[in-house]
């Protein structure tokens, strides 16, 4: 290399080069946990401003201006409930809802719509490249779709990511989860052209194969662990 | 004042914009110009991204290109690098929290793009931290161009919008026989339409021409 500038220490011994590792990596250790514990409060309660927009929008309120009036507008209760249908303990936003189903703590969230009750169930699922995740809200006969939101980490743009898009969201809505029978069936994303029995069905992304049958499993387990209380 | 604006200065600059392009030329970050160009948003994101992130890291290597060591000197530029693309993120989920979920994945990609570990090594390592930054707005932004043109003919011939904004998708140019072509949603096409681009960079100068 030609950026070989003599300055009386040698930048090719083995002592420089180890001191120089350990300088620089405590350096940007130090650097990166400052930056990160500084701005921690700021980050959590933007998650938390997120998380609620996203809730909002399972029940069609899109107003972005003031996310935490409009949440407490709307939703009156966010309640955990078991397997069973049975209500638990614990604030329903603050579940974790996290990789693995817990069954005895699942959030639900209790919404007033011009006076109409609706429920919000969340939903988690794998897409092709990382989770997706999504709202679901419901009717007070816990059946019909009165409005749904998806979202993902990193689903392919144009592809797999236009599960949030409304050109995939709006016909979801006026679904049934529920067959005539009364039996939580879910709601099937299948190709174009293809007809399910015994379940209403959305059509798919066309590109987006693998997100779209996540998107299908995804309504399937996770409405499955609120069977009991979808029913009751 | 002169001086800041030499010809060589210069040269860093414009050179890759044109005849030194990083994609077409140098043929580096082509991973991320097929993943990120499916629409137009994204790959404006990702250009500036890019941009910002190279002049910058460009500028760091360059005011310690004398003193590190040349043994590790790559593994210097990466610690640099994932250190600044991740203060960078931190940042934006603090203040500016709907960039930084448009970015997501992209961030992480930034730091694998090859044209950082290029440009520092074939430039930083050797100039100052002016030029040095020169050259690392032109290279983000000849990487940039190069991104926008690709995302506009995928977006446009693939799904029939521009900026998520209907432009063919009506029923009279159905009726006329179109269809959006779904094939150029497939990162495939990317390659190809990038091959049009340096085919007719090629044509159009003779500097680049094999003998």
């Amino acid at each position: 290399m030609a950026n070989e500038q003599k300055k009386g220490l040698s930048t090719n011994s083995n002592a420089y080069t180890l001191i120089y590792a350990a300088v620089l990596v405590v350096i940007v250790a130090f650097l990166l946990s400052f930056v990160s514990s500084t701005l921690h409060e700021r980050q959590l309660a933007n998650e938390k401003i997120d998380k609620k927009s996203q809730i909002l929008a399972a029940i069609n309120v899109v107003d972005q201006a003031d996310v935490e009036a409009a949440y407490s507008k709307y939703v009156k209760e966010a309640i955990v409930i078991n397997e069973h249908g049975q209500v638990a303990e614990g604030d329903g936003f603050d579940v974790d809802f996290g990789k693995k189903t817990d069954k005895d703590h699942l959030p639900l969230y209790k919404c007033e719509v011009d006076g109409a009750v609706k429920y919000i169930i969340p939903v988690k699922g794998n897409g092709l490249w990382g989770p997706i995740w999504g709202y679901v809200g419901l009717n007070d006969d816990k059946s019909t779709v009165y409005g749904i939101y998806f979202n993902h980490e990193g689903e392919t743009p144009g592809l797999g990511a236009e599960i949030v898009t409304n050109g995939f969201r709006e016909p979801f809505k006026g679904k049934h989860i529920k067959n005539a029978a009364g039996e939580v069936v879910s709601i099937a994303v299948v190709k174009k052209g293809i007809k399910v029995e015994g379940q209403d069905q959305v059509d798919a992304i066309s590109g987006g194969t693998i997100t779209s049958v996540g998107v299908n499993d995804m309504l399937k387990n996770s409405l499955s662990s609120y069977k009991e209380f979808l029913t009751k | 004042m002169s001086e800041l604006f030499s010809k060589k200065n210069k040269e860093a600059f414009t050179l890759p914009l044109s005849k030194d392009n990083p994609v077409t030329v140098q043929v580096l970050g082509i991973c991320s110009a097929l993943a990120v160009t499916a629409q137009l948003e994204p790959a404006i994101v990702m250009g500036l991204a890019v941009t910002i992130i190279v002049a910058f890291s460009n500028v760091i290597i360059s005011l310690m290109r004398n003193t590190i060591p040349t043994r590790i000197r790559i593994i210097v530029q990466l610690v640099v690098v994932a250190a600044l693309v991740t203060i960078v993120n931190q940042v934006l989920k603090a203040f500016a929290y709907n960039v930084a979920q448009a970015l997501s994945v992209y961030v992480g990609l930034i730091i694998t793009n090859c044209i950082l570990m290029g440009r520092l090594e074939a430039f930083a390592m050797t100039n100052k931290p002016w030029p040095s930054f020169l050259d690392g707005l032109g290279n983000g932004l000849g990487y940039a161009k190069i991104l926008v043109i690709v995302a506009f003919f995928r977006e446009l011939l693939g799904s029939g919008t521009i900026f998520g904004v209907n432009i063919l998708n009506y029923e009279c140019v159905k009726n006329a026989g179109y269809m959006n072509n779904g094939m150029m949603l497939m990162p495939a096409m990317a390659l190809i339409v990038v091959a049009c681009i340096v085919w007719w960079q090629r044509a159009h100068n003779k500097d680049l021409q094999e003998k």
